[in-house]
């Protein structure tokens, strides 16, 4: 191989190539109570997610004569990593649903809906690593599948940089890698359409230039990713009509 | 809820005067059960569970932890259910309510009376070390009768589950490190019946409709002795009910029971062979 | 609004909100739909419907946005001293004035007339930011007794009333009940016996069910002989 430096990460724990992410799932109308729901999974990471609404919110006072407001919230299953979870909800549950909140509300179009709520739940049943992006991109599927008017498809992916390699779809081991520069990871999520930036959060330690990359790496993963939910979506009423 | 309607409801129990359902099933039948094993690869075992539309998910997952005072020489059990607002829009975020606490408490009340787990097996050092297991349960759709599916899914995860590595010199357990060990089961493998009273009738696994349609559930858990034994019990709702319809219920349970806890070791069966 | 969704003689084709359905100055933004530079996008999801130059979107999921003049059926929530508080499921609520049920009513007991938990049908008259108001002036509006309520995604009420009514005529002759579609998605079924309820439930799901058959009505009228002649009666 030929490598100047021995700690460099020239495979991946699980021989993906670098800008390969896992094996992608996506499923809609996992969930027959809601308006519209799904499942998405990044090899072991899966992500539920149910929509309800636009509908009536109470408290009054939160209403919004504007505009609908969205609410989501993501929660890991107590089981769902080695070391158990404590059911309710943790200041790290509180600050992804935000963020989530925040990645789909900007591609969303609620005006039709003054004083209404859209209830977003994401539930991880099992995780290893970018639980926020497998929870944004099943999230995004159930809202489509609700019927809730959107402007653009939002779309999320983990992007890593081990040691000086940049990887996509991050798994736990890469997240705990310490060789050379270590690990840092980067969860971003994009509009389709648009290509803007809806969310991104970064750990670790990055040049401004490898931070270019890693977003323009992570676009192109984002492109690929869109792809499969479309499937997802496109094929639920072709299988509608035929069965029972 | 609109779909929540009188109207409905009183068809039902009009139906239901001449032992009918509307989906044509007999008042002791259950919908079409479906158990997945191993669904959560970090927990120590889990499982899915679906009757009819309804769904749920279980896991278990253990620790080490100190007894409790009383039972020094036991591992400690613990399950808590929740019921998500993913589910249906009737469950609301927060602490938990009543129908989850009790639908935890009741599931937690059948698998420790039927001595289903031999905790002895769990002690690691009388008064100081035992394991610690913990069940939790998860609403992913509500069709009626979660109560019932938690309760096959509890029970499936503790089947599905590895006891995890623990290096006694760290004391320090490695949930990495692959593990053959199942739990110590015994026999006395529960099930629990929800019978809903509506009317002078009652009818097991309920829809939603028509539990929206009973005046109360009375709950059972039952172990595989022959005839059946009765673990736990709990009346549910304000009703009434007589020493007949008691004694008339417990023969359907007797006899469902077979039906059904059979059906069951076949789903569990076929899917070990996968 | 009463129309045959048939994917063959139309080329409808599912699109994703933020799709592109198609590029060209010439065409129209319809329903659903947005002009972005040269495209027009898709800002729903459902069914992409060309008619002519106008580019439309069929919903195919969604909740019930109450217009005026809807036809709906709700339930009763809460009485106030001038009218009834209901729900229509939909994200908004509705008030039935006292002044708009076109007969007599005790002020004092406006529950003797509709009470808490009853259901009837009436017709949107105003949709307002916190609200809808209804009326009972209206054939056939009123409160519906007995029967059953059956919900199904308001995106699909089209296809259960069919062409000119004949969809939903054929269920009612066939299984000898009444029936009231809301365009809420609420459906009242009124028969002879449950049985007959429970069959015209069954024929309405059928057609639910099917989004995408052509020829929907022979189909229907197939599985109603068959289901008649078979294990029903």
């Amino acid at each position: 191989m030929g490598e100047k430096n021995n700690m460099a990460y020239t495979k991946r724990f699980d021989g993906r190539k670098f800008d390969e992410t896992r094996k992608i799932t996506a499923k809609v109308g996992v969930v027959p109570n809601a308006d519209g729901s799904a499942m998405f999974a990044f090899g072991d990471t899966v992500a539920i997610a149910a929509v309800y609404g636009p509908k009536q919110l109470h408290p009054q006072h939160m209403q919004n004569p504007e505009k609908g407001i969205m609410r989501v919230n993501y929660q890991m299953m107590s089981f769902s990593v080695s070391e158990r979870i404590r059911p309710g909800p943790s200041k790290r549950s509180t600050e992804i649903s935000k963020i989530s909140e925040w990645a789909l509300a900007s591609s969303t179009l609620l005006g039709e809906f003054p004083n209404t709520v859209v209830d977003v739940h994401i539930m991880i049943p099992q995780a290893d690593a970018s639980t926020r992006c497998a929870g944004i991109n099943a999230a995004s599927l159930a809202l489509a599948h609700a019927g809730v008017p959107m402007k653009d498809f939002v779309t999320s992916v983990s992007i890593g940089k081990m040691d000086k390699q940049m990887v996509v779809d991050v798994i736990k081991e890469e997240e705990d890698y310490e060789e050379g520069e270590g690990a840092t990871d980067i969860a971003m999520s994009f509009m389709n359409r648009s290509g803007k930036l809806v969310h991104i959060q970064l750990d670790g330690k990055i040049s401004h230039k490898e931070l270019k990359e890693a977003v323009e790496l992570g676009k192109k993963a984002c492109k690929k990713i869109y792809e499969i939910q479309k499937k997802a979506l496109k094929e639920v009423q072709e299988n509608t009509g035929g069965k029972n | 809820m609109i779909e929540e309607s009188n109207l409905t409801t009183k068809r039902i129990r009009e139906y239901l005067e001449h032992g009918n359902r509307f989906d044509k099933r007999n008042p002791e039948e259950y919908r079409e059960i479906k158990i997945e094993f191993g669904v959560s690869k970090k927990s120590e075992g889990s499982a899915k569970v679906k009757i009819g539309k309804t769904e749920v998910w279980a896991g278990v997952k253990m620790e080490i932890a100190e007894p409790y005072p009383d039972s020094k020489d036991k591992g400690n059990l613990m399950v808590t259910a929740e019921l998500t607002p993913l589910s249906h829009p009737k469950f609301e975020y927060g602490p938990p309510k009543f129908e989850a606490i009790e639908l935890g408490r009741l599931v937690d009340r059948g698998i420790r009376e039927s001595k289903y787990i031999d905790l002895k097996k769990l002690c690691i050092e009388e008064g100081e070390k035992v394991w610690q297991i913990f069940v939790d349960v998860y609403s992913i759709n509500d069709d009626g009768n979660l109560l019932d599916a938690a309760f096959i899914a509890a029970v499936a995860a503790l089947k599905d589950a590895k006891v995890p590595f623990y290096d006694k010199k760290e004391g320090k357990i490695d949930y990495d490190k692959p593990s053959k060990e199942k739990l110590p089961l015994t026999e006395n493998e529960p099930f629990n019946f929800s019978i809903y009273l509506i009317g002078d009738k009652f009818i097991l696994d309920p829809t939603q409709d028509e539990e929206n349609a009973g005046d109360g559930r009375l709950v059972l858990a039952v172990t595989p002795t022959k005839p059946i034994s009765i673990c736990s019990m709990q009346k549910s709702g304000e009703f009434e009910i007589s020493e007949e319809k008691f004694s008339e219920i417990l023969d359907t349970v007797e006899k469902t029971h077979k039906i059904i806890f059979s059906k069951i070791q076949k789903l569990v069966e076929s899917s070990a062979k996968k | 609004m009463e129309e045959e969704i048939n994917i063959e003689e139309s080329h409808r084709e599912i699109v994703i909100p933020g799709e592109i359905i198609v590029s060209g100055s010439d065409y129209l933004p319809g329903d659903g739909t947005k002009r972005e530079g040269n495209d027009i996008v898709a800002y729903r999801y459902g069914l992409s419907d060309k008619n002519g130059k106008l580019i439309k979107i069929i919903p195919l999921s969604g909740v019930f946005i109450p217009r005026r003049g809807n036809v709906i059926i709700g339930r009763v929530n809460d009485i106030t001293f001038n009218g009834w508080l209901t729900d229509i499921d939909s994200a908004i609520s509705a008030f039935l004035p006292l002044s708009e049920v076109p007969r007599y009513i005790d002020k004092n007991n406006l529950s003797d007339f509709l009470d808490i938990s009853d259901f009837f049908n009436a017709k949107i008259t105003n949709v307002k930011s916190k609200g809808v108001d209804l009326t009972l002036e209206g054939k056939g509006l009123g409160k519906l007794e007995g029967g059953i309520i059956v919900k199904i995604n308001p995106n699909k009420v089209p296809r259960v009333i069919g062409k000119e009514g004949s969809m939903i005529k054929l269920i009612k002759d066939e299984t000898n009940c009444k029936i009231t579609v809301g365009q809420n998605g609420i459906v009242w079924i009124r028969g002879e016996n449950v049985e007959d309820e429970l069959f015209a439930k069954k024929a309405i799901n059928f057609v639910t069910d099917r989004t995408f058959i052509s020829g929907l009505t022979d189909k229907v009228s197939k599985f109603l002989s068959e289901e008649k002649n078979g294990g029903k009666k």
